[in-house]
């Protein structure tokens, strides 16, 4: 009986399946899907060369501090950080008096209350302070932006596939677009008020190129800023801002392995002396 | 239950005495995993899974517990205090990876049990009940892995709920107002997440329940064995200690090696990126799937893509929910008085084909939608559906098994070539 | 897996008399240190979860606090907080202050002067957390009009502990003085406390 059933609704199970896949075929074969610009012109990220790559990676505490200057300058007009806060800086280097001064100094204020009024104010930032957003919501963020929302960057790094070498290849990515998508897709041209980048998952971003020149920003250690620099190492600041525990999570799982290697080849060892002469 | 040879409890000890008459918690567990349960002697690797799964429960109930003392259950907040375990809470970047790649690990575990129970025939008489709790162990199991997902009210969260509720939509006429109720609104907001948190946190102590009745059904008939022949006598089983907790040690040790490699040095493998933004009701990730364990699952709902009768919608939903309950009727299904597959050699071969299907079915859940790969779907859902409803039936009863062995030890035997005086005398 | 080595001791399993001649007790080494080096592991992965508990780096960075003192005239209190508890910030009369020293040190529970609560030539800043010592309510007195109990200073509600005006625990089963925390005039109106 139960057999019986079961090869009924086997059967029309597979009947259903059956019917669809004629479906799928005939469309496939009378209205192919067209290719698409996005499929056919989109980049992968290219490897920035990161020194927190890999499964032994580190952080280059000179290129984060880079990074941070990158993105105080250029990025934190439009971006926010919102889950970083300023005493994590202590991490990438800086002492705790560097970090209430750069605190102090920050352009964007820290939202509070006006302790007499109840009114908004904004005050200083401090330490504990998580990096203030540039916009009071989401409405002043697509106001002044066209429409197009900046993304946090806190995570930005985990947030998109091969995330820091994401944003390296996007934010030198920007070109004209290629003759040769135009031609085989004359719709596709890319929108007044938006940008062609091949690294961007639609190939047209609302962000304006951020990095425009070699120099833009002053950098304390010598190090030139070239575009290509300037970006990598605000990928590299971001990479540590989406995973700031990277280190140590990488040393102890150093140790962490090793452990258990030897706890393989002990528990392996028992389960020999104890099995020892019983055939199985 | 016990076969007559089982070592019996004994304490030796005063206190142990006093405690076996009190309460003899001890003298269960010494017939329950200990000295006294007697085991075939021919177990090989893979059954070391049952003890691994109860062991990622065990992980993941102590990690979840403590990440539920940080975590803040509101639509509001949920995001940001995850991120907050991933920065400020002490070690909480571990426990949170630990969390997240412990169910990834739970469920690869529990993936190749319920594989072993289909190879080696587990699911046969007399261990039917044992297969049956198993079922609902997984649709536990399922349960609790998707509502967890939403927790971090990431994209990827907010966009599973939305979907995996919409199931229910499919329903004629109720379905609506079912999806409605389960959500508490018309889309996931903070009264969905705060009932998945609520059931998140229960059903593993569910779980654990069954898995209290699955063991204890499967110690009535004893464990099966990879030849699948019934234990005939005490040269056949060896005691559960020391002999298979040395053994599960090794599965143990090799498990954690396995998990600290992902969650120390690569423990958003398999997640999600779009999960590391925040839920955005108005906007929805361009490529949304689910976890990797519910991929073949997902592949059969995309597969119904025509309405014959029902809609196609319909079909998806009922073929993947049918693809799970299916289980169920697993024992009366197969007829084949043999269990091991070893010694069944057509339906071994439609066995092999099935793995290979699942996995097909777990790349197309991930993969885009072109027409190649729902082809690819289709086909591969029409198989899963004919090998257990179809082929398994008739070939269950077609087939001509190989020559099974006499016993246990015989099989062993035969394997080792030719028998050692003191063989009798050492299995004991 | 705990027990390997205790319940296979030799001559107890026919497995261990199976002869390549060596001490049984010598190869049972490798099963000890098996269960040995597991009990490492347990022992070492217990310490996040325990450690999860303590104050995290949120929690921590919260641990200074200024306070403007500007606008407290004397006879005065405000509340404020530190580390998210009640922080009482008050401007002594003359008048309480002379009756905090006209107090015999060698009667009190707790015997400590108002110059060792307050700092040099502040005298008249009393600064002390608002939690009663007893079992941690939080005392009356620091509002307009709230009762400061038979000593001029704080109150506890809960079980009737009263302070003096130096904060000191003159009645009741605090045990001891309301805690001065670590503090410092940053300017002659700003204090920071922690």
């Amino acid at each position: 009986m139960v057999r019986t059933i079961a090869l009924l609704i086997g059967a029309g199970f597979v009947f259903v399946l059956g019917i669809a896949l004629f479906g799928t075929i005939s469309t496939a074969i009378t209205d192919p899907a067209p290719e698409t610009a996005e499929h056919e012109f989109h980049h992968h990220p290219k490897d920035a060369g990161l020194s927190s790559a890999g499964l032994f990676g580190t952080f280059d505490k000179q290129q984060l501090q880079r990074g941070l200057k990158v993105y105080q300058e250029v990025c934190a007009a439009c971006h926010s950080l919102k889950y970083v806060s300023f005493r994590d800086l202590e991490q990438i280097g800086y002492s705790e008096g560097q970090v209430k001064a750069l605190a102090q100094a920050w352009p964007i204020e820290q939202p509070s209350v006006n302790p007499d009024t109840g009114e908004a104010a904004t005050r200083k930032n401090i330490p504990s302070d998580r990096f203030p957003s540039p916009y009071a919501n989401e409405v002043a963020a697509r106001a002044a932006n066209n429409n197009a929302l900046p993304p946090d960057l806190s995570l930005m790094a985990k947030a998109r596939h091969d995330g820091a070498n994401y944003v390296a290849s996007l934010l030198t990515g920007y070109q004209n677009q290629p003759a040769e998508l135009l031609r085989k897709f004359p719709d596709a041209k890319t929108p007044q008020g938006l940008h062609y980048n091949p690294y961007f998952a639609n190939l047209n971003i609302a962000m304006p190129p951020p990095i425009t020149s070699d120099g833009q920003v002053t950098y304390e250690d010598g190090t030139q800023p070239t575009r290509d620099q300037m970006a990598k190492d605000v990928a590299a600041f971001l990479a540590w801002t989406a995973e700031p525990n990277l280190e140590r999570r990488h040393a102890a799982g150093f140790a962490t392995v090793i452990f258990l290697l030897i706890f393989v080849f002990l528990t392996w060892g028992a389960y020999k002396n104890v099995w020892r002469g019983v055939k199985h | 239950m016990s076969f007559p040879w089982a070592n019996h409890y004994e304490p030796k000890q005063p206190l142990m005495r006093w405690m076996d008459e009190k309460l003899p918690l001890p003298r269960l567990v010494y017939n329950a995993i200990g000295a006294g349960y007697p085991v075939p002697r021919n177990l090989n690797y893979f059954w070391n899974f049952g003890v691994l799964a109860g062991l990622a429960l065990v992980v993941q109930i102590v990690t979840g517990i403590v990440l539920a003392m940080h975590y803040g259950a509101n639509s509001l907040v949920a995001f940001q205090s995850v991120e907050s375990i991933m920065r400020d809470v002490n070690g909480g970047w571990f426990l949170r990876y630990a969390h997240a790649n412990g169910a990834s690990m739970f469920l690869a575990v529990v993936y190749i049990h319920i594989a072993r129970g289909l190879y080696y025939g587990s699911y046969k008489a007399p261990r039917e009940m044992v297969w049956l709790l198993g079922v609902v162990i997984f649709l536990l199991m399922m349960a609790t892995a998707f509502m967890g997902y939403v927790l971090p009210w990431g994209q990827m969260s907010f966009w599973g709920a939305q979907v995996i509720t919409g199931f229910f939509s499919a329903i004629p006429l109720v379905g609506e107002p079912i999806r409605v109720l389960l959500l508490g609104g018309y889309a996931p907001d903070n009264a969905a997440l705060n009932r998945f948190f609520s059931l998140h946190y229960l059903l593993p102590f569910v779980i654990a329940g069954v898995i209290i009745l699955h063991i204890w059904a499967l110690h009535i008939p004893g464990s099966s064995n990879p030849t699948g022949v019934d234990v005939k006598g005490e040269q056949d089983t060896v005691p559960f200690h020391p002999y298979y907790t040395a053994k599960d040690g090794v599965g143990v040790a090799v498990f954690f090696l396995i998990f600290a490699a992902l969650i120390f040095f690569s423990p958003n493998l398999l997640g999600h990126p779009d999960n590391y933004i925040e839920a955005n009701p108005l906007s929805t990730p361009a490529h949304i799937v689910p976890e990797w364990y519910f991929l073949p699952f997902y592949a059969i709902l995309k597969s119904f893509t025509a309405d014959f009768i029902l809609t196609g919608k319909l079909w998806g939903v009922l073929a993947m929910f049918g693809s799970i309950l299916l289980l169920f009727f697993l024992p009366w299904l197969d007829s084949s008085p043999v269990r091991s597959s070893n010694y069944r050699p057509t339906y071994r071969w439609f066995l092999i084909v099935l793995a290979l299907d699942v996995l097909v079915l777990g790349y197309i859940g991930g993969a885009e939608a072109t027409a190649r790969n729902v082809i690819i779907g289709q086909i591969a859902t029409a198989y899963y559906f004919a090998h257990f409803l179809i082929i398994l039936p008739i070939v269950s009863r077609s087939e001509r098994p190989r020559p099974l062995p006499n016993s246990i030890t015989e099989a062993v035997l035969a394997k080792h070539g030719g028998t050692s005086p003191a063989e009798t005398a050492l299995a004991h | 897996m705990a027990t390997v080595d205790s319940t296979i001791t030799p001559g107890d399993h026919p497995a261990h008399h199976d002869g390549d001649g060596h001490d049984p007790r010598r190869r049972d080494f490798i099963n000890i240190a098996a269960v040995a080096w597991a009990g490492v592991g347990a022992g070492v992965i217990v310490l996040p979860l325990i450690n999860q508990m303590n104050p995290s780096a949120d929690v921590l960075a919260l641990s200074t606090t200024e306070i403007d003192i500007s606008k407290i005239e004397p006879g005065q209190s405000i509340k404020s907080t530190f580390r998210k508890q009640p922080l009482f910030v008050r401007n002594l009369t003359p008048k309480e202050i002379a009756e905090a020293d006209a107090v015999a040190i060698s009667d009190l529970r707790d015997p400590q002067s108002l110059e060792e609560r307050t700092k040099a030539g502040k005298k008249n800043w009393l600064i002390t957390l608002g939690v009663c010592t007893h079992l941690g309510c939080v005392p009356l007195g620091a509002g307009e009009g709230e009762n400061k109990g038979p000593f001029g200073g704080y109150f506890c509600p809960c079980h009737g502990s009263a302070y003096d005006t130096a904060g000191r625990i003159r009645q009741g089963p605090a045990p001891t003085n309301l805690v001065v925390p670590e503090y410092a005039f940053t300017s002659d109106t700003v204090v920071t406390v922690g």
